[in-house]
Formats: structure tokens, C-alpha cells, sequence
């Protein structure tokens, strides 16, 4: 589904990613973890396009095609999710439009029909309960005065909206609850098929009891520096990473 | 996104072609241009006025004669030569066939094309119309409908000859002639416009709405309107403007009054989308407009405005709260692009007691174009109790464009509350890359969030106008669901 080859990228000159390779097979959910700084938030703008940043080497295939050469748009109508670490607000655009607005650019770009407002309303409703959003913030400007916890919900409900083949969720377990962190897990293991595939970005490992990974990798100053199965996050959380760190720089 | 800049997209969405920029070939009559005495009695001579009439015309253009042109705006006006326009314009009659035919089919086909029916279909719309073109009112639709509630909907010609005891009570008693250069001039040479009476306690049932349209070239637009809602009635008005496109300025000095007596409420609602000129700033209409109303004891008048036209626009519809308890509102979104300039605001003046008014100013410039916000908020020692909110909002799209706010607040009452807030903003490239991530094209996401920022201003707009003005905004439409 994804392949990363070498990928090098920069900002203002400054190179960030430093030769990424892993690649990502349906069904599958890749853990990336890593100390401040490594380059994880980098790596999924990356890939979702952000042009903040240049890339500079490195090929990365997408469902057989080149993602480098694709739009934004066209990454995301093509199955590619990015859940933002700090969702954006858009002030007197309701979440709902924005949401039908999103829904119905894919099914174009896919040769479907648009839906129908009741259609789509029915949608709504029932994406909502998978991370118990109330629907009353579908009717509420884009994550304009929502909480921290209802933004990244509301990024899950998004990402049940769009049914994403690949869904790339940068920190979604950062500033929640206990409670939310949980629904919010939970919604992404509902939405895990074997058809589709999940590359989460954490700090803590209690996000991966929920989410289970096949693979945990650590970035390290732009390059993946060790994989392991999940028993590598629980290590991690015991004993940090100097000891990869160590290891790696000599 | 991957081969255009955000810029280039900006460019390309804000340039769209003017759709309106047609003209029609239809017979004209036309003045030699210039004014002098003259000319203003004769135009009162075509427009076959009573002698009283054509006196009040004669003593605005002396006065005029002793004015200089404004300069305080925040707008560089070329030197306008008032001799090298024509007055008036009106499209001959053809013969008529009938009265079912009374409108000339090339005219009827021009509003048709404007998306103006003049036809009784209308009447699904529920909205009644006067179209202006040129100098003349072209037709207003809905008379006998409207007359049998005792609502007066024609032109202000036919006014002046049928209702003078009206015209003479009303004409001129919010915008003197006397109030500014353009007042000025337009009090001795307007042509046409509309002329609304709602008699007491009578809430119409329909919405008023005249449609402007320059045609000929070279002329000037000087259309009157005037509303008079009576005590205890409520009508809503709408207007429209649009112009063909052409490479010399046009003028459009326009007056509209308003009087709400006691406990009666209007809103008035414009689209203004007249010939903004090219991309280069070659051509385009020079709109200086003064509105204003005038609140007796808990009248209400609301302004909503959504501007994207004219090559330059200066216009501050205003609120006279002059008796207790009057509500004066402004919205507004102003849009400019290319070299566009505009300077609109609002004047909102206290006088009676517990008087509040609420001013929504949103601009939104592109291109290079300058964007200005002017307001005056004034209370009077008597106006106790008197409450302003105000905020003004600029969105700047683009790094060569420019918004500007100049707002004065005039408090003489200690009693007064009043507030203001003022925001900047441009569109954040994290929203753009948010919404292009969901699938949004940047030109889709542009329209979306210049869209949700206008919201609370368009939302005022009924519901058919603020269609339109979504579409004219280039916006994505909002949809209905949610």
C-alpha cells in the first residue's frame, strides 16, 4: 500500500527527514515513535503533501503510483488521512458542509454520485457514534471553540467520514482524558479493516493498548533508527530511548 | 496545487470574468452631455414635472455649483469632468402593442439575461420589481397586488406626478441637498428610482426590489429612491445594480432615503455589483451613494449590504435614531480585487433615548485593490441609555492589497455604552493545507472559508439574494444541511 524509499526532506534548508524507509501493507498498523524532535510530525506532512517542506531525495509509492507527484487533494481523494496533531478552525463554515463538501470531492473523484442530503445526514449520524461525537458539532463552525478532546474526536468522526485506505494520526492521543483517549482509540480500532491500514504517531504507549501495532519504529533524527513488534513501546516507556540512542550514534 | 502557486490560484479565483458585462442594442435617447441650468430643466421638461419640481432641481444645482469635490476618503478619484456626461438616457418606447406587451421585448430579453424576469412568474419568487435602465424605470411589476393594500411601489417620476403631496412631505427631508457635493448633484439631475409607500400598520407581503442597470455609454446613473414606511409597518427592499462592461468610467451618484416612522421597521438589502473595470483598472463604475434613514420612536432600520463592484465605492448607509427606543443595523461585506478602491461604513447617529445600533463590517480585499472601513458612531447628550456594538473585520488575501479601518466614535452621554472590535486576518496556509488534505481543491477552500467569514452577513441577506451574493463572492455555496 505504502512504500517510503529513502526519503529526505527539509524546511527553510534545514533537512529534517534523513533517509526513511518502511513500507505498510493492508491490514496492517504501524506504531512511529520517537524523542522531541526527530522528525514524526515532519514525516506525515510529508506524506500528505504539506509544501512547507521540500523533499529533497527519496521516492515514496502510494496504491501503485507515485505520491510525490500527487496534489494534496488528490492524496487525500485517493485514501490518504492525515489526523492533525492541532486540527485547524474555520470560522462560519459548519462542520457538517465541510464534511459534504469533502465526502462528495472523493465520491467524484472515485465517478460516484454525490450523496443526498438525507443520505448523507443518515452518514453523519452514524459515523458520530463510532467516537460518540454529538452531532450537535456537526452543526458548529470547523473546531471553532471545540475542546482539545472534541477536536481530536472530531478528527476520527472526519476520519470515519472519508474512510481513509491509509490513515496517518499525528499525536491524536495528546491533551485527552483518560475517557476520550479510550473513545478515541476505540473509534480507530472500530474503523480498522484488513482492507485498510493505520500508521500512528505517539509518545505513549498507553495509546497502543488500544491500538495494537505490528510494527513500532523510532525515529531518531530523521532516520528510523530500530522496529520492533509491539513489546518495543512497552520497553520504551520502562527505559526511554537512550539506550537505541546510544546504540545508533556510535 | 502541485503546479500553481497560491498565489496564481488566488489570482485566477479572484479574477473571474464580469458576467454582466453586456450591452443592449436598443434605441437611446439621449441629451447632449454637460450640465447647466439648462439641462436640468431639461430633464425635468422630459420627465414632464410639475414647476415646483423643477425649483427644487434648480436650487440643489446652485448650490452644488459652490461645492468642491470631497477629498477626506481614503480613495485616489481621478478628475472627474462633470461636462463629459450625459444626464439622461432613456431607451425609446417601440410601439406599443398592447398592454400585455407595454415592455419592450429587447429590454424584457436584458433583465431576462440579468436573471431579472419582469414576468408575473415572480410572483413565485414573492418579490415585486421595479427595473431601472438608464434614466428610466422600465417597468414595475405587482402594482395592482400591492395597491390593494394601500402600498405604493412605482417609480419616483410617477410618484412625483401622482403623489406630490408625498414627495413634497418626504423628498429630501433625510438627505438634503445641502449634505454633500454628490447629494448635491443628485437632487438637481436625478432621472429615475423608486418610490415606496407603506401605509400604517400595513406589513408587505412581498419583497420590494429594484433593479439598477447602466446601458448607454457615457452617461451617468442619478437614481432617487425613496421608502417611507408608515407607522407601524414593516417592508423588506432590495437592490440590485449591474453595468456593461466598458473602457471608460461611468458615474452613479445615488440617494436613498428612508423614513420609519414609530414602531414601523425596514430592511433594506443590496447586492452592488457594477462594473468593477478590468484587471488592469481600465474602466469601471464610480458609485458615490448616500442612504441614509431616519428612526422615529421604535422604528427599526436595517442595512445590509454586500459590495463587489464599481471601480470605486463611497457609501455609508446610515441611521438617524431619533426616537426613543429607534434600532439602527449595518451589515456589510465589501469586497475588492484588482485596483478596486472602496471606502463604505456606516454612520449611526444617537438621539432619543435607549437607542442601540449594531454595526458588522466585514472586508475582504484582494489583488491590489484598497478596502476601507469609515464609521461614525455619534451619541447626543439626550441619548440616554444609548448602546453601540460595532466590529470590523478585514481579511486580506494576498500580500498586495490593503484594508483599512477609520472608525470615530462621538460619545457626549454618560450614560452610553458602547463597544468595538476590529480583527485582521488572511488566510492562514494551515487552513488551506487542512481542507486540501480533506480533498478540497485551494480554490474550493478559499471560497469555503471567505464564505464562512461573510456568513454572519450574508445570513441577513434573504434568502434568493444571498444566493446571489454567494455566487458573487466566487464562494462554494453553503449547503443546507446542518
Amino acid at each position: 500500500m505504502l512504500k517510503v524509499k529513502n526519503l529526505h526532506a527539509s524546511v527553510e534548508g534545514k533537512e529534517i527527514l534523513r533517509g526513511i524507509n518502511f513500507e505498510v501493507k493492508p491490514g496492517e498498523v504501524h506504531a512511529i515513535m520517537g524523542p522531541n524532535g526527530s522528525g514524526k510530525s515532519t514525516l506525515a506532512s510529508v506524506l500528505a503533501g504539506n509544501e512547507k517542506f521540500t523533499v529533497t531525495e527519496g521516492e515514496v509509492e502510494f496504491e501503485g503510483k507515485n505520491l510525490l507527484d500527487l496534489s494534496i487533494e488528490d492524496r487525500a481523494r485517493m485514501g490518504l488521512f492525515l489526523g492533525f496533531q492541532y486540527p485547524v478552525e474555520i470560522p462560519g463554515v459548519t462542520m457538517a458542509n465541510f464534511m459534504k463538501i469533502a465526502v462528495n470531492e472523493q465520491r467524484k473523484f472515485r465517478g460516484e454520485e454525490p450523496l443526498t442530503a438525507a443520505e448523507y445526514l443518515k452518514m453523519m449520524r452514524e459515523k458520530a457514534q463510532i467516537v460518540e461525537l454529538d452531532t450537535k458539532l456537526t452543526s458548529r463552525a470547523v473546531n471553532e471553540g471545540f475542546s482539545g478532546g472534541e477536536k481530536k474526536k472530531n478528527e476520527i468522526f472526519q476520519m470515519a467520514m472519508l474512510d481513509p485506505k491509509l490513515a496517518i494520526l499525528d499525536e491524536t492521543d495528546s491533551g485527552l482524558d483518560i475517557d476520550a483517549l479510550r473513545i478515541v482509540a476505540t473509534g480507530v480500532t472500530k474503523l480498522h479493516t484488513a482492507e485498510n491500514a493505520t500508521v500512528v504517531i505517539t509518545h505513549y504507549q498507553r495509546l497502543l493498548d488500544y491500538i495494537v501495532p505490528d510494527y513500532v519504529h523510532v525515529l531518531y533524527k530523521g532516520r528510523i533508527i530500530y522496529t520492533g513488534d509491539r513489546t518495543l513501546a512497552l520497553k520504551l516507556e520502562k527505559e526511554g530511548y537512550d539506550w537505541l540512542i546510544n546504540d545508533s550514534n556510535e | 496545487m502541485a503546479d500553481k502557486n497560491e498565489k496564481e490560484i488566488l489570482h485566477d479565483l479572484t479574477g473571474e470574468e464580469y458576467k454582466y458585462g453586456f450591452t443592449t442594442d436598443i434605441e437611446t435617447d439621449l441629451i447632449e452631455k454637460g450640465l447647466s441650468e439648462a439641462v436640468v430643466r431639461l430633464i425635468s421638461e422630459k420627465k414632464g414635472e410639475p414647476e415646483w419640481m423643477t425649483e427644487k432641481r434648480l436650487e440643489a444645482y446652485r448650490y452644488w455649483l459652490t461645492l468642491e469635490h470631497p477629498t477626506w476618503a481614503h480613495l485616489e478619484i481621478p478628475e472627474i469632468d462633470f461636462q463629459d456626461v450625459i444626464y439622461y438616457a432613456a431607451p425609446k418606447p417601440k410601439k406599443q402593442l398592447g398592454s400585455m406587451d407595454e415592455v419592450d421585448p429587447e429590454l424584457k430579453r436584458t433583465f431576462d439575461k440579468l436573471g431579472i424576469p419582469l414576468e408575473e412568474q415572480m410572483a413565485l419568487a414573492g418579490v415585486a420589481v421595479d427595473a431601472v435602465m438608464d434614466s428610466v424605470s422600465v417597468k414595475t411589476t405587482f402594482r395592482e397586488t400591492l395597491k390593494e393594500k394601500g402600498i405604493i411601489f412605482c417609480s419616483i417620476s410617477e410618484a412625483i406626478k401622482e403623489h406630490p403631496e408625498l414627495i413634497k412631505k418626504y423628498l429630501g427631508s433625510v438627505v438634503p441637498y445641502k449634505d454633500n457635493f454628490y447629494a448635491a448633484l443628485n437632487a438637481a439631475v436625478f432621472s429615475d428610482g423608486s418610490f415606496c409607500y407603506i401605509p400604517k400598520g400595513v406589513r408587505c407581503p412581498m419583497e420590494l426590489s429594484t433593479y439598477f442597470r447602466i446601458n448607454a455609454a457615457g452617461t451617468g446613473q442619478f437614481e432617487r429612491t425613496l421608502i417611507v414606511a408608515d407607522e407601524g409597518s414593516y417592508v423588506s427592499y432590495l437592490e440590485g445594480c449591474t453595468a456593461p462592461q466598458r473602457d471608460e468610467n461611468q458615474l452613479h451618484a445615488a440617494v436613498v432615503e428612508i423614513v420609519v416612522e414609530k414602531d414601523a421597521e425596514v430592511k433594506y438589502s443590496t447586492v452592488q455589483n457594477w462594473y468593477p473595470g478590468d484587471k488592469e483598472g481600465k474602466g469601471g463604475v464610480y458609485n458615490f451613494v448616500t442612504k441614509r434613514g431616519l428612526c422615529r420612536e421604535n422604528g427599526r432600520l436595517s442595512w445590509t449590504q454586500v459590495e463587489t463592484g464599481s471601480a470605486i465605492t463611497w457609501k455609508y448607509p446610515s441611521c438617524v435614531l431619533l426616537g426613543d427606543n429607534a434600532v439602527g443595523e449595518f451589515y456589510s461585506v465589501a469586497m475588492t480585487n484588482n485596483f478596486q478602491q472602496a471606502d463604505t461604513g456606516t454612520k449611526m447617529i444617537h438621539i432619543g433615548k435607549n437607542t442601540r445600533s449594531r454595526i458588522v463590517s466585514k472586508g475582504i480585499s484582494a489583488g491590489q485593490s484598497q478596502n476601507a472601513y469609515r464609521g461614525l458612531v455619534r451619541v447626543n447628550p439626550g441619548a440616554d441609555n444609548a448602546r453601540n456594538y460595532s466590529q470590523c473585520d478585514s481579511l486580506l488575501i494576498g500580500d498586495r492589497c490593503g484594508a483599512h479601518t477609520f472608525p470615530v466614535v462621538d460619545c457626549r452621554n454618560r450614560t452610553a455604552i458602547l463597544e468595538h472590535e476590529a480583527t485582521t486576518s488572511k488566510i492562514s496556509d494551515d487552513q488551506l493545507f487542512y481542507c486540501n488534505q480533506r480533498g478540497l481543491t485551494t480554490e474550493d477552500a478559499v471560497g469555503l472559508i471567505v464564505n464562512g467569514y461573510a456568513r454572519e452577513v450574508l445570513a441577513k441577506l434573504p434568502m434568493e439574494f444571498a444566493v446571489e451574493a454567494q455566487k458573487l463572492l466566487a464562494l462554494q455555496l453553503e449547503g443546507s444541511v446542518g
